[in-house]
């Protein structure tokens, strides 16, 4: 009985998955044919097959599990900054009603600002080397997890807030056992995105000053000219940057509370 | 009644409230008194919108312009009272806490050892016979499960009145049934103190020694009935000629209040459409 139920449910679990699967393999095969036929040069980009080959590379000769891990701790140190510094000023913010109506609209316009561009001023600041990477994504991170954190206050329900008052509550136990509490969810999916943007621009910087893990990797493949590893490079930069959502999606998933 | 001293444990003295809207200020609560006595069960009922959340909030003390005096004991209410415990209309478990911490609150603000705190919450826990489900969160009960959290939570803080505003207003007609047993046993268990606030004829009939009827706009009192009907009680009392009368009592004077309440929402709203057009 629970067979037959429980066969189709399966498969139809699965077959989304497949589907996608099925296309991601159904493009790579189309890009295959069209490069090969010559519609697309081989000199600007290597044939799938080609950067496949080149993947191996990248590990035995490029050390790109140490990179990577380079960059990933750029990316540790940056997130703890996001984190400590964009929920400190949110809640300040929060507090100060006069400075949230003053700056809220330009944290929210600094949010969508595309600060990769500010590369050179962050090199004259703080020299060609990890700082500067890691203040590229502190800044880059830092209005989402603000604008969040605000948002997550203020939006805590008033009977919530009512109940506090009613067992006598100080200010500060309001905030440490009630309205921060409840921010708490919307306070991670700004740390989330945060971290996100931070992972994008540490990586472009990485690649604009040509230091540091992942992103100087790309640019010293491209300066050999050697397509095939560029391209793999940034497949591979693709990856972690999907697998890092995807991590972050499931820990956000286990820390909010079912409501 | 032997439970029930002549002390007024509660009195509110000439409340109004008024509210300045966009269309005017409105006389929310009109010149309302009233007693409860030390182990009294008194209820509060009146239509939609007659001001009934407003009276909560004043003796609670979470509403501060008001007229009048709230007295708790003999002490002038100003801001909320540790001797009052509130129950909210609407939802208000802590969702990021799991039932036990959640009854544990009030413990947990006294500085109570964590052991002891879990012991005692169990016990209000099991109280409102939710026994079993200490660990889970709000959000995997039933909206019914979530209104016993919150009166287990405020039964923990022991509050000498228990105050409630509609309480069991979202759930079902049986489950409010039982969740009225539910306090009545509590209540003939532990001797509390209770202000009730409610729209529900039944379930103040079934519970109250005495029922405070409402106007509609201003909300003043109409009247006081007072409910001789035998205790311990339960739901099953609801078939009887006595209960009979005293809801048809009430609804009685309910009824002119609930339908002057909706001709002039009615009115209300044929303003609004006029202005608009
Ligand atoms: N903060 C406020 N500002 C302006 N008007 C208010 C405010 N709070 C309540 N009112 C008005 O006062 C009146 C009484 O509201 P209240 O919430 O006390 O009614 P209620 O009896 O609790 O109704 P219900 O049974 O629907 O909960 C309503 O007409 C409402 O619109
Ligand atoms: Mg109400």
């Amino acid at each position: 009985m629970t067979t037959v139920v429980s066969r189709p449910r399966a498969a139809s679990a699965y077959l989304p998955r497949l589907v996608g699967l099925a296309t991601v393999i159904l493009a790579l095969l189309l890009a295959e044919a069209i490069i090969r036929i010559g519609w697309i040069s081989q000199f600007i980009v290597p044939p799938p097959s080609e950067i496949a080959a080149s993947f191996a590379r990248l590990f035995l000769e490029e050390h790109i599990v140490h990179r990577f891990f380079y960059t990933v701790g750029e990316c540790l140190v940056a997130g703890v900054m996001i984190t400590v510094c964009g929920v400190g000023i949110g809640v300040l913010m929060h507090r100060v009603r006069l400075l949230q109506q003053a700056c809220e609209t330009w944290v929210a316009a600094l949010a969508s600002a595309p600060f990769v561009l500010a590369y050179p001023l962050f090199m004259v600041i703080f020299g060609r080397n990890a700082w500067t990477i890691i203040m590229m994504g502190f800044v880059s991170g830092l209005p989402p997890v603000i604008l969040k954190t605000i948002e997550g206050i203020s939006g805590t329900r008033r009977v919530l807030v009512n109940v506090g008052r009613s067992f006598n509550l100080t200010g500060s136990q309001q905030f440490r056992k009630i309205l921060f509490p409840a921010a708490m969810p919307t306070i991670f999916v700004g740390v989330r995105l945060g971290l996100v943007f931070a992972l994008i621009n540490i990586v472009g910087t990485e690649f604009l000053i040509n230091f540091g893990g992942l992103g100087q990797l790309i640019n010293d493949l491209a300066e050999r000219y050697d397509l095939g590893g560029t391209y793999a490079a940034i497949c591979f930069v693709i990856l972690v940057s999907v697998c890092f959502f995807m991590a972050l999606e499931q820990v956000e998933r286990w820390l909010r509370p079912v409501d | 009644m032997p439970a029930v001293s002549d002390s007024a444990l509660l009195k509110v003295d000439a409340v109004s409230v008024r509210f300045d809207t966009a269309e005017g200020s409105i006389t929310a609560v009109d010149d309302v008194s009233l007693t409860v006595k030390q182990g009294e069960f008194l209820s509060v009922i009146g239509p939609s919108g007659c001001g009934k959340s407003t009276l909560f909030n004043v003796i609670g003390g979470l509403l501060g312009n008001h007229q009048g005096e709230v007295r708790v004991g003999g002490e002038t209410v100003s801001g909320p009272h540790k001797s009052i415990g509130m129950v909210f209309q609407e939802e208000s478990t802590f969702p990021w806490r799991t039932v036990r911490d959640n009854v544990a609150f009030p413990l947990e603000l006294i500085g109570m050892p964590k052991e002891k705190r879990s012991e005692r919450a169990r016990h209000f826990i099991s109280m409102v016979g939710l026994d079993g489900f200490e660990n889970r969160f709000p959000g995997e009960l039933s909206g019914g499960m979530r209104q016993r959290v919150s009166l287990a939570r405020t039964l923990a803080s022991e509050p000498k009145i228990l105050l409630m505003d509609e309480p069991f207003a979202a759930l079902d007609e049986q489950t409010r049934l039982l969740l009225g047993d539910k306090v009545l046993q509590i209540q003939q268990q532990i001797k509390q103190t209770t202000l009730l606030i409610t729209h529900n004829i039944t379930e103040a009939v079934q519970m109250s020694d005495r029922i405070l009827v409402m106007t509609y706009r201003p909300g003043k009192v109409k009247r006081i009935v007072d409910i001789d009907l035998p205790r311990p009680r339960t739901s099953e009392i609801v078939g009887s000629e006595a209960f009979g009368r005293y809801v048809a009592q009430i609804w009685n004077d309910l009824r002119e209040e609930a339908n002057r309440g909706l001709r002039d929402e009615e009115k209300h709203a044929l303003q609004r459409g006029s202005g608009t057009a």
